[in-house]
């Protein structure tokens, strides 16, 4: 208990000194997750669409791939990452191991699976509504992808923030592919595993907090961007 | 809403700071925990203007690293590993830097009685024949190479140990964090002891052997291997890490008045 | 644009897993007016229409538009029973079409505006399209078909399960539509309504056109028993 109230203070110190350390990370953890976010949203979203709209040969089988990938465990993720991008490996060359990009990539390919999974759901109830009405108007399939995808934007976000949840909050994959480094590739969750380590759980639960507030601070201010964007229709 | 998104990561992109030379550099967890790294660190990037950016991993992976090129130089202690590595051509030499000692931890009422004993043979013993908890690293580091020579030098099998001896496959911070829960003996380096923040009902118990201390060595990873390898700022670290500057600040380091690391590069 | 009619169909007949849904059905649409589908439940009148509005399969026959097929896509409108709302607002609902027709969106929103004020929406534009009542959700369909001008509009019963009021005012924006030059060809199974708007009757019986002629004469002197029978309100099978 002790620990957990020191924390607290800690964590409350910190934000409000602007520790510039953890000001540092902070940000690193938020530009890693948001660029994955990014790019798998660019992925996972029309992939979803198309998954709902056209109908092809392995259709059933990418999407039961997908929902069983829901639950890939980050840990592979990186080590699979590791062994690609490794000096040794297939794509050594590009010299990505232990840098940020490495672990963009890594949380990319665990959250891709997760968001075009609930995304598909959606887009699909949403495309079963609409059918008829398009088909009618002779829409082409980049019309339809793009109104499938306007339309649910609201479960698209909520498909995006379950991403950017698992991705913020990962550490097995992005300690092996990025290593931790100080000034360089350490994040939060790393940190906090790093604090952990040397005994010194008052910073490691100052530093979850921070996380913690962290993510529901990016949820609620998403929420609202949704919102004002929505005005009162809803 | 991704403009907003992009626009977020630009600005978080905009605020990482560069230093004109950049290398990597393997190094084990004794070392890092020890805080020495934040006393040099600054010091290099200062004369040297080269960034030097640490991957803190057990002496196993960090001799893998090395292997595959992903560092340019590894900073280890751990002899056999390192005779090895050399001689399967990864590295281009070793260069003995300093070192620290290993010491005996364990709950402050001592069960096993190993306080006032006259070896570190001798401590494991009574261990054993007391069946006191014991927390292994277990996860192929220099810490735990080390202390699986000393069972060896004991005459006694750590493979055939009972329920008492617990290999945790851990780092040496969270093996201390076990040891601190179960109240149990454990090997660990000096500095990681000293900077450890949850001794709990721990204490320092035995050290002092000089078959206990730890030798530090730098090994460069072979270019010819590994072309990409920064070869020139490998060798910049290097004379630096030798030089009078390195072995004021190193053995100028204390953590609570103790001296940790002994400099003896070039002594050998 | 090219003049989409006439439209001809010869043996056209649309059929699904063996069974067929309409057919083998031979007409002639041309010139603007009221052509009112009429017969019992299961004739096949929803599926006639898809047909030849093109969203069902023609499984043989033919269907021939007076211009190239993509032409006519383009230039023809559906309205269904269940009018399908966009999760949008009721201008943005309407400006669809034409945003699917890259009209620049200033533009548009302009003409759904006229067009919502047209018929009666104009003070719930910015509504939440899936929340409106089913008449104003039926009007919102008609101004989303009609604003493309289209020569040829297709309705589903558009007025089943409309209270009187909105019926009426449904029925005004259609003979408004046909008086403005459009083809419309609209199923129902009221017979009052088919008498108000129809021109000419096409009858529809276990997926053949059983009988047709002008308004006027069917529903005087009705030619076959069946339609007789129908329209005096007998069950026919």
């Amino acid at each position: 208990m002790v620990d957990i109230w020191n924390g607290m203070t800690q964590a409350v110190w910190l934000m409000l000194t602007l520790d510039p350390e953890l000001v540092e990370i902070s940000l690193r953890s938020l530009r890693v997750t948001l660029s994955a976010l990014l790019v798998a949203c660019t992925i996972a979203l029309p992939l979803a669409a198309l998954l709902a709209v056209r109908r092809f040969r392995w259709r059933r089988g990418i999407i039961a791939l997908l929902n069983a990938l829901m639950g890939l465990p980050p840990v592979v993720v990186g080590l699979v990452v590791y062994v690609i991008l490794s000096r040794s490996g297939p794509l050594g060359v590009l010299g990505l191991l232990f840098t940020p990009t490495a672990m963009i990539v890594a949380q990319t390919v665990i959250i891709v699976p997760l968001i075009a999974s609930v995304a598909h759901q959606s887009i699909r109830e949403l495309w079963a509504e609409y059918h008829d009405l398009l088909i009618s108007m002779n829409v082409s399939e980049t019309q339809k992808i793009r109104t499938l995808l306007w339309d649910s934007r609201r479960a698209l976000l909520t498909a995006a923030l379950a991403g950017f949840g698992r991705a913020i909050g990962e550490v097995g994959a992005i300690m092996i592919v990025g290593g931790n480094i100080d000034h360089a590739t350490r994040v939060l969750t790393t940190a906090i595993a790093l604090e952990t380590g040397k005994g010194d759980f008052g910073l490691a639960l100052a530093l979850g907090f921070v996380l913690i507030a962290l993510a529901v601070a990016v949820n609620l201010s998403i929420h609202w961007l949704g919102r004002t964007e929505r005005g009162d229709r809803w | 809403m991704k403009r907003i998104l992009l626009g977020a990561a630009l600005i978080a992109a905009a605020t990482t700071a560069q230093a004109a030379d950049v290398m990597k550099m393997a190094v084990t967890t004794s070392f890092n925990n020890s805080g020495l790294a934040e006393v040099l660190l600054p010091e290099i990037l200062k004369d040297l203007d080269l960034e030097v950016q640490l991957l803190v991993v057990g002496t196993g992976q960090a001799i893998k690293l090395g292997e595959a090129g992903d560092v340019d130089a590894i900073l280890v202690h751990s002899r056999p590993a390192e005779d090895a590595y050399l001689a399967g051509g990864y590295g281009t030499h070793r260069t003995e830097i300093m070192y620290n000692d290993f010491v005996f931890i364990g709950p402050s009422d001592d069960p096993a009685g190993i306080k006032g004993d006259d070896s570190a043979v001798a401590a494991l013993q009574d261990i054993a024949s007391a069946e006191a908890a014991f927390v292994s690293r277990g996860d192929d580091s220099g810490t735990h190479k080390k202390e699986l020579e000393l069972w060896t030098e004991a005459g006694l099998d750590a493979a055939g140990f009972g329920d008492w001896y617990n290999a945790v496959g851990a780092g040496m911070g969270a093996a201390l964090n076990t040891a601190a829960g179960m109240n149990a003996y454990i090997l660990s380096d000096r500095a990681s002891w000293l900077n450890f923040g949850n001794k709990a009902d721990l204490a320092l118990l035995y050290s002092g052997d000089p078959v206990l201390f730890n030798q530090y060595a730098y090994l460069p990873v072979n270019p010819e291997k590994h072309p990409h390898v920064q070869s020139e700022l490998v060798d910049k670290l290097e004379a630096w890490l030798v030089s009078d500057r390195a072995k004021t600040l190193i053995d100028g380091y204390q953590i609570n008045g103790e001296q940790l690391f002994v400099f003896n590069a070039g002594v050998n | 644009m090219s003049a989409l009619l006439p439209l001809v169909a010869q043996g056209a007949m649309s059929r699904r897993g063996g069974r067929v849904l309409v057919g083998p059905v031979d007409l002639r649409l041309d010139g603007p007016g009221i052509t009112v589908l009429i017969g019992p439940n299961g004739a096949g009148k929803t599926s006639l229409l898809s047909l030849l509005h093109g969203t069902a399969r023609l499984s043989s026959g033919s269907i021939t538009w007076a211009c190239p097929l993509d032409e006519a896509r383009h230039a023809q409108a559906f309205v269904f029973q269940r009018p399908v709302m966009l999760r949008r607002s009721v201008i943005e609902n309407i400006a669809y079409p034409l945003r699917i027709r890259k009209v620049p969106r200033r533009e548009a929103l302009a003409r759904a505006e006229t067009a919502a004020r047209r018929v009666g929406l104009g003070e719930m534009l910015n509504r939440y399209a899936p929340l409106l009542s089913g008449g104003e959700q039926q009007k919102l369909a008609l101004a989303r078909a009609l604003i493309t001008e289209p020569q040829v509009l297709f309705l589903d019963e558009p007025c089943a399960s409309l209270d009187g009021r909105a019926m009426r005012e449904i029925e005004s924006i259609l003979t408004a539509a046909r008086a403005s030059g459009t083809r419309l060809v609209l199923s129902t199974h009221d017979m009052g309504q088919a008498r108000r708007l129809a021109d000419d009757v096409l009858f529809l019986l276990r997926g053949r056109l059983h009988d047709s002629g002008p308004a006027t004469t069917f529903f005087t002197r009705p030619e076959t028993p069946q339609a007789r029978a129908f329209l005096q309100g007998d069950i026919v099978e």
